[in-house]
């Protein structure tokens, strides 16, 4: 077990490790989460959860597949794209994935140049983090469009199987994007704080006058990090299945 | 890890989740090699149990990848790693609970489709 980072919290740092840790940080009455500001603290909190919500849908999702008695429409070839005549399976669905995945590669370096305090090229990776955000959104209205205007899915039927592909569908990355677009909009909000110097001058918010402090960064990080890791397990057990 | 340990002796002024950007250069790579692997798995039409397995290991791979790294999970206290985790885990039992109420739904639709109304 690797050491834990240290973000000074008014904690004696002298702390076990392993379940002798576990139990000492849990036991009596104390804070439990020993080197954690409390915000990132709520942010995983508030992930799990979301985890609880999205393990609901795909639920969900999972029984109608299983027990329904009409064939499930086959999700490589509704997805795939056509390309010079040729119809390549889920190719938009696997560049979605990797403009997802480079969307964390820039989110965790921005938390990396934020505690540098780098506070430039920070919100300039948050804002890349954005834009790739956005254009996943655009890709996903695209692949909407095409299903509900060519193809004629419904979430109440469709031309390829199972009535419940649509509301599978469109239930669960509806409410994926929902979040996707969220996370666009607190990334511009918090990539702006960061361009300002807000958080190198602890500026009081303005809404909840909390002082400025780069863990901000990184709880909008853990934020956008879950986005992607919802997005890998509805890729798998959604598109792959 | 030796630079989580560099963070210790170099005292109290470092804050927070710093680590090389190498680290992120690795995993963004190995999360593109993963999907690239996963979308083959579709792209060369196997099925079955294989099918299964492969979507299923690259999946919990790359999670791993992302909640280990990028959200810095690898670094906290065990305190913390169980309290998120393992609320996680447990819905497995969940999915078991309704595998077999769907599997129960299927087969009674067999019969009775099969039987008529």
């Amino acid at each position: 077990m690797a050491q834990a980072s240290l973000t000074n919290t008014g904690e004696s740092l002298t702390r076990p490790d392993g379940w002798p840790g576990i139990v000492a940080d849990w036991s009596s009455d104390q804070r439990a989460f020993k080197n954690v500001p409390w915000g990132k603290a709520m942010m995983w909190i508030f992930l799990v959860s979301d985890t609880f919500i999205f393990t609901c849908f795909l639920l969900s999702y999972m029984t109608v597949r299983i027990s329904t008695t009409v064939p499930w429409p086959n999700p490589s070839e509704i997805f795939a794209l056509e390309i010079g005549g040729e119809n390549v399976p889920l190719l938009l669905i696997a560049i979605m994935t990797f403009i997802l995945i480079s969307s964390s590669g820039t989110m965790a370096m921005a938390v990396k140049f934020g505690y540098e305090r780098n506070r430039k090229i920070s919100a300039l990776l948050m804002i890349a983090t954005a834009l790739f955000g956005a254009t996943f959104v655009g890709m996903q209205a695209f692949e909407w469009t095409k299903l509900i205007v060519d193809d004629g899915v419904r979430p109440w039927g469709n031309p390829f199987g199972a009535a419940q592909f649509g509301s599978s569908f469109f239930m669960i990355t509806g409410f994926h994007g929902l979040h996707v677009s969220i996370g666009v909009i607190f990334l511009i909000a918090i990539a702006r704080k960061a361009w300002r110097g807000d958080f190198d001058h602890a500026t009081p918010g303005f809404f909840t006058s909390r002082k400025g402090h780069y863990e901000a960064v990184e709880i909008m990080g853990l934020y956008w990090h879950f986005v992607d890791l919802v997005w890998v397990f509805i890729f798998a057990v959604f598109y792959l299945w | 890890m030796a630079h989580a340990e560099g963070q210790h002796t170099a005292g109290q002024h470092v804050e927070g989740q710093q680590h090389p950007i190498g680290i992120y250069f690795t995993v963004w790579g190995l999360l593109f090699v993963l999907s690239t692997f996963s979308y083959l798995v579709d792209y060369y039409h196997l099925q079955g149990y294989l099918r299964w397995t492969l979507i299923l290991v690259f999946m919990m791979a790359k999670a791993g990848l992302i909640v280990a790294f990028f959200m810095h999970m690898r670094w906290e206290r065990l305190a913390l790693i169980y309290a998120i985790l393992v609320p996680p885990v447990l819905v497995l039992i969940f999915v078991a609970i309704m595998t077999f109420e769907s599997d129960y739904t299927f087969l009674t639709r067999g019969v009775f489709f099969a039987v008529g109304s």
